[in-house]
């Protein structure tokens, strides 16, 4: 076999080992393009496994191609914000340039062409990537030039005119990304003080940094509202040899992009966090799960370990304390993910980890009992690390006394839409949603879809509202709708997003979202009765009371909650239907194909034959 | 108290659960002192003589004459009962739908049939006398076509469960059948 010699040389840098399928996968796949059946063959026998599993994991992941592919593979953003910021015409502009349709590639063997969920440039949509590569505020004008140039360079790094602000701008960087930080707070994008948290740590036993943390009454950012101090109790408290802290950089919810300010600017701060915390349980491994999207900022990011391991703050022996005669010893790897929404669930991330398909495990056992490799396990996400090293630093009493009683500390949001002033901002918790509109410039607003399309779209009435864990908690994206918008249109790509990102494992989840859409496709044709609206809602009940993970429990979440808050949208496309004919089904259509098979028409439907 | 109406159609079904109606044996007598029946096979009435309280639908629809009598079922009678699983789901019928992946699902359905070299059909005839009522694209349940107000669940369900389920309908009451009438496992 032509590259017999490279797929060994790849996979033996992974000590041959399954469990680093993705890491083996992503290698090859930046030699050759894609991952053909005979690679997968050879990738089977060379890591022990079948040649089953490795299709499986490859066919998992949006970003791992089974095709040939190009040499520039594009994959645009067709989420809602993006749409409404004009992604269709500069999907048109590719098309009609390439000459090809999405999912092809053209002749040369230059270009391919994919659509793919968020992308999280929500804030400069219409946005795509061409393989590592960001390119922002797409038009069919831009769009047009781009292709020029690459065909004419056929280097990506001369597409970058101008750097974005900050580290966007750094050499390993060197991005048209723009960080969009409209809103610094005290915890985060304030100026801080790198390693005075962990250093402050170092000086206290473990058990001391995790009181201090549960004193400050810090709650996981990740949307769910856990006790973090909590889930390292329960790491630090299982008897094992190994413990694993995971960061969860797969930010992947429509709408959010705070990560990848944070990764960009931030990211010292996020690995001085989950050094502490590894402290603090006992640790000695930790993985960054960083989602394929943001690969553009993985040399930058693995630059800053390095510079960190010759800091003498990551790797062996790190801080030896000769009179109790212990060592603590932390490091930690960068695993890339390949494309996959539902990997940022724990669980699916740890299998992601582990080599495997992405899909999720049963809980419990939870994580902090026994997560990635069966070890017991912390993970949480990018905000979450980055504010630890704060409230070590400066004590549980000043972090407490930011925010709301329930909720303390800042909180991230990620604003995009219909704005004049999309980008990250940081508020003390419980700020009122009509106040983050107004500083925003939301333009005549009418839905907010809060913590992106597992959240809740919320209207007017609920605009003073907090949000904070107590009231209206968020994960952090804010996407702001106009009264211009279809609220209906924007519910049924959300349910377009859940079924492409399901990992189909559960019947729920893999079928239930289907006929949720099917059923809200039929109100939109204005086919829909009152009968409907129960159906809806009893069905997106037992999609939610017996899906296994944490996709199913919110996918019904965008059809639910506008019938809730906008049950007025939906009354107006109702209609009854007093024949008991149900509008959904259509006797022409069905007997089409008749007609033609049996070549005649229909005595009893065809109307000029006699029929009704 | 005034007789029930009754109808009953077997649409895209196998007559089972009309079979299974009359294996009420000597409870028939009981039955018609309760109800009278309008249009039904067991009468061999074919128009309905006037409004009726409740219509069972046995099958679900596969051509175009079962679309067309279910709506007349659903305009003449106030309660319409799906009896049986092909009324319900389709039932057997349905096994046709699972060509999905086929530009022309019916073609391929009909060659199956009637083309395959297992049959006796040396000339590869399709039946196509004007008389038969064209074929729908695919097989419907009867609430994919109407509003149906009751589903009574079996393949057949038996006839302990229609005659309970037909008891609480002429007494106006929904019909709640015990577990173990609606087990089939």
């Amino acid at each position: 076999m032509e590259h017999r010699k490279l797929i060994e040389t790849s996979c033996s840098h992974f000590n041959n080992d399954p469990r680093r399928m993705l890491d083996i996968l992503w290698q090859i796949q930046n030699s050759l393009g894609w991952i053909s059946p005979d690679t997968m063959e050879l990738i089977a026998q060379l890591t022990n496994t079948y040649r089953v599993e490795v299709e499986g994991v490859v066919t998992f992941y949006a970003f791992f191609m089974s095709k040939p592919q190009g040499q520039f593979v594009i994959h645009l953003c067709e989420d809602i914000i993006d749409r409404y910021a004009g992604m269709l015409p500069v999907q048109n502009a590719f098309e009609q340039i390439l000459g090809i349709k999405v999912g092809e590639t053209t002749k040369d063997g230059l270009f391919s062409l994919h659509l793919t969920s968020c992308i999280g440039m929500s804030d400069q949509a219409p946005a795509a990537l061409i393989n590592d590569m960001v390119v922002t505020n797409l038009s069919p004008n831009k769009t047009k030039i781009l292709i020029r140039t690459l065909k004419k360079t056929r280097n990506l790094a001369s597409l970058v005119k101008t750097f974005g602000d900050g580290n966007n701008s750094h050499e390993l960087i060197k991005s048209m990304v723009n960080n969009n930080i409209l809103l610094k707070g005290d915890v985060l994008l304030g100026d801080i003080n790198i390693n005075a948290g962990l250093n402050k740590a170092f000086s206290l036993p473990p058990e001391e940094v995790i009181a201090t943390v549960q004193a400050s009454n810090f709650k996981g950012r990740g949307g769910a509202g856990y006790s973090s101090a909590k889930k390292w109790l329960a790491a630090a408290a299982t008897q094992a040899d190994k413990r694993f802290v995971i960061c969860n950089a797969d930010e992947g919810e429509p709408g959010t992009f705070k990560d990848r300010v944070l990764l960009t600017e931030r990211a010292e701060l996020l690995f001085e966090g989950m050094t502490t915390v590894a402290y603090a349980i006992g640790s000695q491994h930790g993985i960054l799960y960083l989602r394929a999207e943001y690969r553009y900022l993985l040399p930058y990011l693995e630059s800053l370990l390095t510079k960190r391991r010759n800091e003498g703050l990551l790797g062996t022996d790190i801080l030896v304390d000769e009179t109790e005669n212990t060592r603590f010893s932390f490091d930690i790897r960068i695993q890339l993910g390949a494309g996959a929404y539902i990997c940022g669930e724990e669980t699916s991330l740890i299998s992601s980890c582990e080599g495997k398909r992405g899909e999720p495990k049963n809980k419990p056992p939870f994580p902090a009992v026994s997560g990635y490799l069966g070890y017991p396990t912390v993970v949480n996400n990018v905000e979450t690390f980055c504010n630890i090293p704060r409230i070590v630093d400066k004590g549980a009493e000043w972090f407490t006394s930011i925010g709301t009683p329930e909720s303390s500390g800042t909180k991230l949001l990620s604003v995009c839409g219909d704005c004049t002033r999309p980008g990250i901002y940081e508020f003390p918790m419980g700020i009122t949603l009509g106040e983050v509109l107004s500083l925003a410039g939301a333009k005549d607003p009418e839905a907010i879809q809060i913590g992106g399309a597992s959240g809740v779209m919320v209207g007017r009435a609920d605009f003073e509202r907090q949000l904070c864990f107590e009231d209206l908690p968020t994960a952090g994206a804010i996407m702001i709708f106009s009264s211009q918008r279809n609220i209906l249109e924007i519910a049924d790509y959300f349910m377009h997003f859940f079924i492409e990102e399901s990992c189909g494992y559960c019947t729920p989840c893999r079928v239930g979202n289907v006929f949720l859409k099917q059923g809200l496709e039929k109100i939109m044709a204005g086919k829909g009765e009152t009968s409907d609206l129960k159906y809806l809602q009893d069905l997106g009940k037992t999609i939610i009371q017996t899906s296994r993970c944490g996709l199913g429990h919110s996918s019904p979440k965008p059809i639910l909650s506008t019938m809730k808050n906008f049950p007025l949208v939906y009354a107006a496309l109702l209609k009854e239907h007093p024949d008991g004919r149900q509008a959904g089904f259509n006797i022409q259509h069905a007997l089409d194909e008749s007609r033609i098979i049996a070549k005649r028409r229909s005595i009893v439907f065809d109307p000029d034959l006699g029929g009704d | 108290m005034k007789k029930k109406r009754i109808a009953t159609t077997s649409l895209a079904g196998c007559f089972g659960c009309h079979m299974s109606l009359l294996d009420i044996d000597e409870r028939i007598f009981d039955l018609l002192e309760l109800v009278e029946f309008d249009r039904s096979p067991l009468n061999d009435l074919k128009k309905f003589t006037r409004r009726c309280d409740i219509g069972l639908i046995e099958g679900g629809c596969c051509n175009e004459e079962n679309v067309h009598v279910l709506r007349e079922f659903r305009q003449n009678c106030d309660i319409l009962v799906a009896v049986g699983q092909c009324a319900m789901m389709g039932g057997l019928p349905v096994m046709r739908n699972a060509i999905m992946h086929s530009d022309d699902p019916l073609r391929e359905c009909l060659d199956e049939a009637f083309c395959t070299p297992k049959v006796l059909n040396p000339e590869n005839q399709i039946p196509n006398d004007p008389a038969l009522p064209l074929l729908l694209d695919k097989v419907y349940t009867c609430v994919d076509v109407v509003k149906i107000d009751y589903q009574i669940p079996g393949c057949p369900p038996s006839g302990e469960t229609i005659w309970r389920a037909l008891n609480a309908l002429v007494k106006n009451e929904a019909p709640a059948l015990e577990y173990d009438l609606i087990k089939y496992d």
